[in-house]
């Protein structure tokens, strides 16, 4: 009993432990663009103006590099006129934290600039639907037929060579053309992803069904199992933690087809978004937005991992070691 | 000194009554060949026998013999080159629930509970549920696994997972129970307790066993006859008749029979002067005489404390 007490205690050590570890690999990282941005002797090659003074073409709010800067300051103090002034500064491409965090959240309570441009959230909602189609369909195609190729090594060696050979093939590529056969709105954009992680998905689940054991295949046929239901009732329940972690592999490759894919056609989504805000120089919304993406990505995995020990009992202790 | 041959009047008479019974299973002719990337390898040669209903025939011989083969034929997980094998006087046609198998590797449904693995076979011939349920539970009560119903099989020890392999084997009622070496995989104390296991198992129910192995005292232990395989190729080397009497108990293994067919077994499997075969297990590389010595030359792990 204590014995068992104090694995609990352990356990919830190993666990606290284990959240401090996930933390702190985010921590670093964020810590270091903190460091960057706020501590002024570590980088800021550009100075901010504050105050123009007697340099006619300086304005408030300018970013000038510092050479630029130094060199109208001391012309402007041989002149003997007003000196301007500013404060060190990063480049525009590098926003600080504190600017990207107000972006993420002004982003979802103010109205867009453009009148009839969809809301931060309405692009994100959009992303999210295309990448849920695209993968959707690859899935009803790729999962049946990689538990087949896996079964079955005729239709393996059938189809595997010219699968082997198009997962080579860009999935942009296939932009123009996508767009040609789809018209200029969603259709081609889910079909790009479909493309990018169709060909992956067959080959990849197709390996893991070879890897099931064969003796289980075996034991069932000696148990009477035959035909469809030795995929059914063996194949299927045998790989499927393994199956489940493929797939939760591949709908992130299907997130980083998403940028490229939104990009054909009429330009949508987050990636819409990005790309309008980065024309107006506007790049803590580009951040706020690049975050959201990793923020979803990752917390959509850790759901479906957390989803995958539930549904799975007989996989932990495979996965715990 | 005793031969091996020698059999009390009880044994002799339980042979007979052996002979009487009907033959479940007769291999006759049976050949296996199959190509390597060094030419055709001759798996089994000309293996004859059969099994009498109830018998426990256990098939011995060193690694590579083809034993292995013999019991996938049997099965129906691989196909005989040529010759045939019966069962209750008709051939066999890929795997069925008339043999049931246990492997050595513990080949149990991960993803089902132990109670749900033993449903399986059951299913599979389309009982319902209740049914297969009711069967299952039976079944795991024979093997003293009820109060594990419900555990999955990686919460289970090895040697329990093997009684749940055996339960879901017999659920399905076979005519004979194909065993390939199943206990190879367990500590000596849980394998010798599996043993004692497998003969209650047998005694109280109609089952034949043909069991597998490479270890001479299980054999000699479990079995009523044992046939003697050779390797390259796998023939027949002689069907003995195991002249300890039943019951059987860990303590016959100092008896003059028990040491008479054990000797019988060893010459053999491990003829003496064999001639350096060089593909036996046992044919090992000599050790170098005058190791090299890592240690320094007081420190003596034989000798006294320095």
């Amino acid at each position: 009993m204590k014995n068992e007490k104090n694995q609990a205690v352990g356990r919830a050590r190993d666990r606290l432990q284990q959240a401090g570890i996930v933390f702190a690999s985010f921590l670093i990282p964020i810590l270091v663009w903190c460091v960057v941005s706020y501590v002024p002797f570590i980088w800021h090659p550009k100075v901010q103006v504050t105050d123009p003074g007697a340099v006619d073409y300086f304005q408030p709010g300018m970013l000038v590099d510092r050479a630029e800067f130094d060199e109208q300051r001391a012309l402007v103090r041989q002149q003997g006129l007003a000196l301007p002034s500013g404060e060190p500064a990063n480049p525009i491409y590098l926003p600080a934290p504190h600017a990207v965090a107000k972006a993420l959240y002004t982003g979802f309570v103010t109205p867009p600039v453009q009148k009839d441009a969809p809301w931060l959230h309405q692009s994100l909602w959009h992303s999210i639907q295309i990448i849920f189609w695209g993968f959707l369909i690859s899935s009803l195609i790729g999962v049946p037929l990689g538990i087949l190729c896996g079964t079955y090594p005729l239709l393996a060696r059938l189809s595997e060579p010219f699968i082997e050979f198009f997962r080579y093939l860009p999935a942009p590529a296939f932009g123009a053309l996508a767009v040609a056969i789809m018209g200029i709105y969603d259709g081609p954009k889910i079909a790009i992803i479909v493309i990018g992680t169709l060909f992956q998905q067959v080959l990849i689940i197709s390996n893991t069904t070879r890897k099931l054991e064969a003796t289980l295949i075996e034991a069932a046929r000696t148990l009477g199992t035959r035909g469809a239901r030795l995929i059914t009732r063996v194949v299927l329940p045998g790989i499927l933690p393994d199956l489940y972690r493929d797939q939760r592999i591949l709908l992130g490759w299907a997130w980083t087809y998403l940028i490229v894919a939104e990009l054909i056609g009429t330009s949508s989504g987050i990636t819409w978004f990005i790309t309008q805000q980065a024309r107006y120089q506007h790049f803590d919304n580009v951040y706020a937005a690049i975050v959201l993406i990793g923020v979803i990505g990752f917390g959509s995995d850790w759901l479906l991992e957390r989803l995958g020990t539930r549904l799975f009992p007989w996989d932990s202790a495979k996965t715990r070691k | 000194m005793t031969s091996y041959l020698d059999q009390s009047d009880a044994v002799r008479e339980r042979f007979d009554a052996i002979k009487q019974r009907e033959v479940i299973l007769e291999v006759r002719n049976l050949h296996k060949r199959f190509p390597t990337p060094q030419g055709e390898t001759e798996a089994l040669r000309n293996v004859n026998f059969q099994v009498h209903r109830r018998e426990l025939v256990c098939v011995i011989g060193a690694s590579g013999c083809g034993k292995s083969t013999l019991i996938r034929i049997l099965a129906g997980l691989e196909k005989q080159s040529s010759g045939d094998v019966l069962l209750d006087g008709a051939p066999v046609q890929g795997p069925g629930r008339d043999r049931g198998m246990v492997f050595q590797g513990y080949s149990l449904f991960p993803w089902l509970s132990v109670q749900r693995n033993v449903m399986f076979g059951p299913e599979m011939s389309g009982r319902s549920k209740d049914e297969a349920a009711s069967a299952a539970r039976l079944w795991l009560d024979m093997v003293g696994l009820t109060p594990f119903a419900d555990a999955y099989p990686h919460q289970l020890s090895g040697g329990m997972r093997q009684r749940v392999a055996i339960a879901r084997a017999l659920v399905n009622e076979p005519r004979i129970l194909l065993m390939d070496e199943p206990f190879g995989a367990l500590d000596a104390q849980t394998r010798s307790r599996m043993q004692t296991h497998l003969l209650e198992i047998w005694k109280n129910i109609d089952i034949t066993v043909l069991f597998i192995t490479h270890d001479l005292d299980e054999a000699i232990y479990l079995a009523d006859r044992i046939l003697v395989l050779k390797p390259h190729p796998g023939e027949v080397l002689e069907m003995i008749e195991v002249p300890v009497p039943r019951p059987r108990s860990a303590a016959q293994i100092a008896t003059p029979a028990f040491r008479a067919t054990k000797a019988r077994l060893e010459a053999l499997i491990h003829p003496p002067a064999a001639g350096g075969d060089g593909d036996d297990e046992t044919a090992q590389p000599e050790l170098p005489s005058n190791m090299v010595r890592f240690t320094l030359v007081n420190d003596n792990v034989e000798g006294g404390v320095q």
